[in-house]
């Protein structure tokens, strides 16, 4: 399996404070791969950093064989990766109709009723809503449309921060089963979440952050059983 | 809903009523009841007492009628119940239909039965409603607070008068010319602040609108300063709407062998700038159902997901600022024409405040309300010139109550859905 996307040795500061510190992780064609840690962890900046905001200070990102760690955040949307940002971030004065549209921004309208068909069939809350406004909609609709508005623009790479952020228990289920049956279609996705225990179950491998360095990594699997997990992020049982 | 019993509690009434009696004193009192009279005062204060009067009794029949449930069901009506866009379903069309083309018959008529005095107020009305477009697209769209907009409208104008006087070009050259120079203005402007928000943006686009009357009050060798420069007429295929045409040229009045009159030149302007009015207003119905439209709607709602959608932020705020100011510069030829003289102070801070408030009364976004409030707030201080002492006072009230009541403007900004397609999408 080839590398999709590779962060090598990759520094971020914010002024004096160091956030990420020689950072190395791969995301490999097809996979799900996840990146844990606690909050203020670095797991944000990182996933930003590929947008290049905040720009990183030392090493590489390489997609597709390319250093994007220089380019412009609408040259990497317009290259195939697509985000789900923290908090959701959705219009919310817009319908969803309208959201979803804002979603073709990187690659034009050319495929946007054939693509707002497969994500109502994909999420059919959303057809429900289309032309409701979407700050009326509940929390994990909402977490729906940002999913959904990411893959308007037909990414390569899949990358969402933290889905779970505010929902409730049963919701984040719901969230995760969807993003199986988007991880089926071939997706590959990039994952970076708290909810460890859901994160890696869904993970083919999973990346633990800590302080802003890679602690340990591993398959979903290893990571769910390792100990040191168990007790940090899993509650201890 | 069964209609409840709706007990009137007067004690509160006339509580409000006298609260209000106090609060007019102390407004009132010093202006109304101290009359100044040479080097003493003069105290007056039966005048006060009728204005303090009445504004209890009106208070008092104002709280009684909000407590009746005609009165709830008013405030209620008239309260702001949801924020953003009205989302209409697809495929709606308004009642009101029959009202845009009756509207461009009636304003073609205009001239032709109107007075050159209420002609000449209608060009000044058309002339704010390009100014509030222009501006609706800056601030009601792309959520850009600018403060500077008269300064695109001055070098509209002044591009006008510096083209006539310095390159000899007309009306006509210099109406493409001047909107593409405040074009580049605009981006000249857009450049700097494209990392501001809010506060500080208010204040950098201030900033410039001062800055260009500044330039243009003390650049006397360009611009003759405070004195002002002399403007252009339109002409009509070459030929000139004055009494004698200069060297080479025909009087439009004697070449249709008419007899000569003021009026032709007001209502040519008139038909040109609706012309350009409809034009501005199509563009711009255009503009808000592409990408670029939605992309500025989605700048004000939320700059931090565009980016993370990819959205060229640089682009999309440069072209808000841009088409807007282009606008403006073309606001700016059609009143230096329409004046036939430019000076400096017709381009203060109050006309920028006047159009915000053009834009804000109007509601932030919505076309039909900004052309409306651009006529209430122009032609109405005209038509009520013995009231001119007072019109600021009513400025101020109309901003307050269409705060209180509607804070979304006049008409709120709608947006039709989607309709739901053929083929691909059932």
């Amino acid at each position: 399996m080839s590398s999709l996307m590779e962060f090598k040795e990759v520094d971020v500061h914010y002024g004096p404070i160091q956030a990420l510190k020689k950072v190395s992780l791969s995301v490999n064609e097809g996979e799900i791969v996840t990146l844990i840690g606690a909050n203020g962890a670095g797991k944000s900046t990182l996933l930003m950093s590929i947008f290049g905001q905040p720009r990183i200070s030392s090493g590489e990102i390489i997609y597709r064989g390319e250093d994007i760690s220089k380019k412009s955040s609408h040259y990497v949307a317009s290259h195939g990766l697509a985000q789900s940002p923290e908090g959701r971030r959705i219009f919310p004065g817009m319908s969803v109709e309208e959201n979803l549209l804002m979603g073709t921004i990187p690659i034009g309208m050319d495929h946007a009723e054939e693509d707002m068909r497969k994500m109502f069939d994909l999420f059919p809350r959303l057809e429900e809503r289309r032309n409701q406004r979407a700050s009326t909609m509940s929390g994990g609709e909402q977490q729906m449309l940002a999913i959904a508005r990411a893959l308007m623009s037909r990414p390569k790479l899949l990358l969402l921060d933290e889905p779970s952020l505010g929902l409730a228990p049963i919701i984040v289920k719901q969230i995760f089963e969807i993003l199986k049956d988007v991880a089926s279609t071939g997706m590959t996705i990039f994952l970076v979440e708290q909810n460890a225990n859901h994160a890696l179950k869904l993970a083919d491998r999973g990346y633990v952050m800590v302080n802003g360095e890679i602690r340990m990594s591993g398959t979903g699997d290893e990571l769910l059983v390792n100990p040191e997990v168990r007790e940090a992020y899993l509650g201890g049982h | 809903m069964s209609q409840a019993v709706v007990s009137i509690n007067y004690k509160k009434s006339v509580i409000d009523a006298v609260i209000a009696g106090l609060l007019a004193l102390i407004v009132f009192g010093p202006i109304v009841g101290i009359v100044l009279d040479g080097y003493d005062f003069n105290a007056e204060p039966e005048r006060l007492m009728w204005i303090v009067l009445t504004v209890m009794a009106g208070r008092l029949a104002a709280s009684v009628f909000f407590q009746t449930s005609k009165g709830a069901a008013f405030l209620y009506k008239h309260s702001s119940k949801e924020e953003g866009v009205h989302v209409l379903p697809p495929g709606h069309k308004s009642k009101l239909r029959w009202i845009i083309p009756l509207t461009i018959v009636i304003a073609l008529l205009v001239p032709f039965i109107a007075s050159k005095y209420i002609l000449t107020v209608v060009i000044l009305g058309l002339i704010y409603v390009l100014l509030g477009l222009g501006l609706n697209i800056v601030v009601g769209l792309a959520g850009l607070l600018d403060l500077g907009f008269v300064g695109f409208y001055a070098i509209g104008a002044y591009g006008l008068a510096l083209g006539y006087e310095h390159l000899g070009l007309g009306f006509w050259s210099m109406l493409p010319i001047s909107a593409i120079i405040a074009a580049i203005f605009g981006a000249i402007l857009g450049f700097p602040v494209l990392r501001m928000h809010g506060d500080y943006l208010a204040i950098v686009t201030l900033g410039f609108g001062e800055i260009i009357r500044l330039v243009l009050t003390n650049w006397t060798e360009v611009t003759q300063g405070p004195n002002g420069m002399n403007a252009p007429l339109p002409t009509f295929f070459g030929m000139e709407f004055k009494r004698r045409a200069s060297e080479g040229h025909v009087p439009f009045h004697e070449f249709f062998g008419i007899p000569y009159s003021s009026v032709y030149k007001y209502i040519f302007i008139y038909l040109v700038l609706l012309l350009v009015v409809l034009g501005v207003l199509y563009v711009k119905k255009r503009l808000t159902k592409m990408p670029i439209g939605r992309a500025w709607e989605a700048l004000r709602e939320d700059e931090i997901a565009c980016r993370s959608l990819g959205l060229n932020h640089v682009l999309v705020k440069l072209s808000a600022f841009m088409i807007g100011a282009s606008t403006g510069g073309l606001a700016g030829v059609f009143f230096a024409t329409y004046q036939g003289f430019v000076n400096p102070s017709s381009f203060t801070f109050f006309e920028s405040a006047l159009i915000l408030a053009i834009v804000v009364l109007g509601g932030m976004g919505s076309t039909l309300g900004v052309v409306i409030a651009a006529f209430v707030l122009t032609v109405a201080p005209e038509l009520l010139r013995e009231f001119a002492d007072y019109r600021v006072l009513a400025f101020g009230m109309l901003m307050v109550l269409m705060m209180i009541w509607k804070p979304r403007g006049l008409v709120r900004m709608t947006r039709t859905g989607v309709e739901q397609r053929e083929g691909n999408v059932k």
